[in-house]
């Protein structure tokens, strides 16, 4: 506990430090990263052995009514703080180099951004949630209208603190509700105000209050708007942790009202597959690859509901059994999650930089201008993929199982496990298909726009972050049996299993065959280079049906690479078609974006209908002065006549 | 043992099943045809020979054949044959084997975009929309087998499936008779024999391929028709762990009758229209389904 203690002192004193030092020199502001890196290996130190120890509490006084700065360091923080320390370090090298305008102002909020996520992961008193929630809501708010000069991040800005908003009153309705009745805003009294609540009201405020922070369709609208906007490291922590904050308070509320019912894990599940297949479809559809990586985290989000819904059902059946691989494989979702996206996003922010665009259909050839981000890219690609021999296999893998363990007999857990398995198979697909489209567009073939055509690879700060993650994400997959310890240690904190569980064998059985798999790999590309010896190796243009004179436009693109599979599951495409006409025709162009269901089919109508509505109010707001005034005092005489009464 | 020897007569017969399939669709047009072992001389040639490469090809084009090989070595390696044990064991070994074919394609998908070709790019992208219609039935089907047997491995679940019935093993094999023809790409949904760029699938991403990569990746293929073959097989064929010769020749048989089939239903049939081969695959879906509920 006084580790994490420090690590926040750290954190708030050299994001100070960075602040004020702006009048020395450019290079005075990297204490603030510095201290960001000194900070997470401090929280590590912390969390990692609060893994497999009681909680830990600490409680100072503080003077706001019912607050007070109460923390608690339990098995369920502890877990979700590993990624968080583990993605701030890479965030923090990577932008020593890539954070080129604003450096103090941008370290400050970065080191201010990872305290308050910290704090909402370990807080114990609704007061300080919030407080710390609605910090960190701020300081992302402040990154996505960063770039502001562009009307794109400031619509996304306001979109963003909009729903997030609406997100945090259902929580405060939640805290207040659970205040009023336990008598005391500390966490520690919530289970006993709970019991006198009933569950459908705590489980539909705690879904749409943190269901909205954690990207569950249909509530995502805002993720795929600001994530991209945001600087990329940001975007890295904010897909990689911060929308897992949201999951993390449904879980935690959900530990204050136990038993869970069994209903609240098939609504997890049917939330999980809504949340994963749209979210992997409409991520097809985007040209942005930053917005597509948004997507692509709602996507996730929906894989991690999925487990964890999976491992309610079946606790609530008395199946510890799956409910332990379930929840497992849900908590390793999460922490590979924020490995692989965290790469992925900051691979993405690379190329951005480089190349001056996010344009997908304006980039091409990178991989030889950028072999490193581009090599890192291709594993975060595998990874998110759930390919052997990656990180996202062993979780993904672990959920199918809790899927296909809930199987033999009937009953409704059957039908939910068989819904579950084939989402995540159609998921898994889509997410192989969307990764290699991405990556084949981006960094395979040839530059399809000048930009690209002079890239450079970026400096060593920005690659080696990267090459971090790629080989966390390596060694997750190969190991699992040791980087899987704390998400099972997690998932029977959950299941309130006090003893040590033992691993399932299958998870070093499957960490050995992404190992041999990776080995006959090897064995082939030598054998392979062994054939070639010798041998007369030429080089000759792509073959073009003879044609001789290609040129990169010619290339297929990320629209028409998707058209088939958006069509062919039914999603709306805006087509935007300039058919070939006339005897000599000039230019032809076909580009198909996908629309967001969510934003088109409910947030429009429903505020177009709210807006038609109030537009009634308008009347009484029409910026006359003495109109104003008569209203103040009709409604002082109204307060002070209800106050005689 | 018992599980090597039936690793190594598939890594020996794969590339026949290929050749049955030309023979069975030559004897149908009432030609010669060419040896059921043309494989087996095509690959040996294409192992003695250079290399072409595409001047805008990177490492991910050379590497997309060895990934795809190996991958389908470990899908085989899970997968048993006629003697019903295989290499490796775990629960979870039927996710690995889906998995593995996820990463094959993924794999061959960027090799084809990595060499700018427009036709490549259009046959990695109806590969990706068949693959993703052809996950459903396929795991639908292995649910079925779950179900029933509670095993997580082909090896533990196989000898269990004699409790299903045979309607529903009927419907579960039918089905996936429908996604090992999508997913070795034969027709109705791809043919292998079309000369038209345009029109190719899986032929046309590999257009660019010479030399070793090329045998890498039509070994590969025929590999993967032996894996989803022998899962097509067993689930009509349920029998224990341990080697019988009878066992071995049934499986054997059955091996070469998918190929037989396969063969009569490439002559008998027309290629799908493009747009009409979700609706196969959904139909595959239906079955398993059925499968599924009858179990």
């Amino acid at each position: 506990m006084e580790l994490l203690v420090l690590s926040f002192v750290i954190l708030v004193l050299s994001g100070l430090c960075a602040l004020f030092s702006r009048r020395f020199s450019f290079l005075s502001a990297s204490c603030g990263p510095i201290g960001a890196v000194a900070a997470s290996l401090c929280g590590l130190a912390a969390a990692i052995p609060a893994l497999s120890s009681a909680p830990q509490t600490l409680a100072l006084p503080w003077s706001l009514p019912g607050a007070s700065f109460s923390l608690k360091l339990d098995q369920l923080s502890a877990f979700f703080l590993l990624p968080l320390f583990a993605l701030c370090i890479c965030a923090a090298v990577y932008s020593l180099r890539y954070v080129d305008k604003r450096r103090s102002e941008s370290f400050f909020l970065f080191n201010l951004l990872a305290a308050s996520m910290a704090l909402v992961l370990t807080a114990s008193n609704a007061v300080l949630f919030l407080v710390a929630w609605e910090v960190m809501t701020l300081v992302s708010f402040l990154f996505v209208v960063w770039d502001g000069a562009d009307g794109e991040s400031r619509q996304a800005g306001w979109t963003y603190l909009v729903a997030t908003h609406i997100g945090t009153a259902f929580l405060l309705i939640l805290f207040t509700l659970a205040w009023s009745r336990a008598g005391s805003a500390e966490f520690d009294a919530f289970p006993k105000a709970f019991q006198t609540l009933p569950f459908g009201a705590v489980a539909a405020l705690a879904v749409l209050g943190f269901g909205t922070k954690a990207g569950f369709f249909p509530l995502h609208v805002w993720l795929p708007k600001a994530h991209p906007a945001a600087p990329s490291h940001i975007s890295a922590l904010m897909s990689g942790i911060m929308i897992k904050t949201g999951l993390y308070g449904i879980l935690r509320m959900l530990t204050f009202c136990p038993p869970v019912p069994q209903w609240f894990g098939w609504l997890l599940i049917g939330i999980g597959i809504v949340s994963g297949v749209l979210g992997i479809l409409l991520a097809l559809g985007q040209h942005d690859i930053k917005k597509f990586l948004a997507y692509s985290s709602v996507e996730n989000m929906g894989v991690i509901a999925l487990g964890f819904g999976l491992g309610y059902a079946a606790q609530a059946q008395g199946r510890a059994d799956i409910a332990l691989l379930a929840f497992a494989g849900a908590f390793l979702h999460v922490l590979n999650h924020s490995l692989f996206k965290g790469l992925l996003f900051m691979a993405a922010g690379s190329v951005a930089h480089a190349t001056g665009t996010r344009d997908m259909e304006k980039l091409g050839g990178l991989l030889r201008l950028m072999p490193v981000t581009g090599t890192c890219f291709l594993a975060g690609a595998a990874a998110i993929s759930a390919l052997p021999p990656f990180n996202g296999f062993i979780s993904e893998l672990l959920i199918y199982l809790g899927a296909f363990k809930s199987l033999p007999g009937s009953g409704p857990n059957a039908l939910a496990g068989l819904a579950a398995l084939t989402a995540l198979a159609i998921i898994g697909a889509l997410a192989a298909a969307c990764f290699a489209r991405a990556f084949g567009t981006a960094f395979l073939g040839l530059p399809r726009s000048a930009a690209a055509e002079h890239a450079h690879e970026s400096p060593r700060q920005m690659t080696i972050p990267l090459v971090l993650l790629a080989l966390l994400c390596l060694g997750i997959g190969a190991l699992p049996s040791f980087f899987g310890r704390p998400a099972f240690t997690a998932a029977a904190a959950l299941l309130n299993i006090q003893t040590q569980v033992p691993l399932p064998a299958m998870l070093f059985s499957a960490g050995w065959a992404g190992l041999s798999l990776a080995a006959v790999a090897l064995a082939l590309w030598l054998g392979r280079n062994l054939l070639f010896s010798g041998k007369k190796i030429s080089s000759m243009p792509t073959w073009g049906c003879g044609y001789a004179a290609p040129t990169p436009r010619m290339q297929y693109t990320a629209s028409s690479f998707a058209q088939p599979l958006l069509s062919a599951f039914g999603l709306n495409l805006k087509v935007k078609l300039e058919p070939v006409s006339g005897l000599f025709p000039r230019q032809a162009g076909f580009r198909s974006d996908a629309q967001d269901m969510a934003r088109t089919r409910i947030y429009k109508p429903l505020f177009e209908l709210v807006e038609d509505k109030l537009g009634l109010l308008r009347k009484i707001q029409h910026g006359s002065i003495h109109a104003y005034i008569l209203y103040i005092a009709v409604a002082l005489a109204f307060a002070l006549g209800w106050a005689l009464l | 043992m018992t599980a090597l020897a039936d690793f190594l007569i598939a890594l020996a017969l794969a590339p026949l099943l290929p050749g049955i399939i030309n023979r069975v669709k030559a004897f149908f047009a009432g030609r010669q045809g060419q040896s059921p072992f043309q494989l087996y001389y095509d690959l040996l040639k294409l192992l003695r020979k250079g290399a072409v490469y595409s001047t805008c090809a990177t490492y991910v084009f050379r590497l997309g054949p060895v990934i795809g090989l190996a991958a389908m070595l470990g899908a085989l390696a899970v997968m048993p044959g006629g003697s019903g044990d295989a290499l490796h064991n775990f629960d979870g070994g039927i996710i690995f084997f889906a998995y593995l074919l996820a990463l094959a394609r993924f794999a061959a998908i960027l090799a084809a975009l990595d060499t700018g070709s427009s036709f490549e790019g259009m046959g990695a992208s109806r590969e990706a929309l068949y693959s993703a219609l052809a996950e459903p039935p396929l795991f639908v089907a292995l649910a079925m087998l779950v179900k029933t047997t509670g095993g997580l491995s082909f090896e533990a679940a196989f000898p269990d499936a004699a409790l299903l019935g045979g309607t529903p093993r009927l419907l579960a094999a039918a089905a996936l008779f429908l996604v090992f023809l999508a997913e070795n790409c034969r027709i109705p949904t791809d043919d292998p024999n079309t000369h038209l760029e345009l029109t190719m699938m899986h032929e046309v991403m590999v257009l660019d391929h010479s030399g070793p990569d090329f045998a890498f990746i039509s070994y590969g293929a025929a590999l993967k028709m032996w894996v989803l073959g022998a899962l097509t097989a067993r689930f009509l064929l349920p029998f224990g762990p341990g080697f019988e010769l009878r066992q071995e020749a049934l499986f054997l048989a059955a091996m070469f009758a998918i190929a037989l089939l396969t063969g009569v239903v490439e002559s008998c049939m027309a290629r799908l229209r493009l747009n009409r081969v979700p609706a196969m695959l959904l139909a595959a879906l239906a079955l398993s389904f059925a499968a599924f509920v009858t179990a």
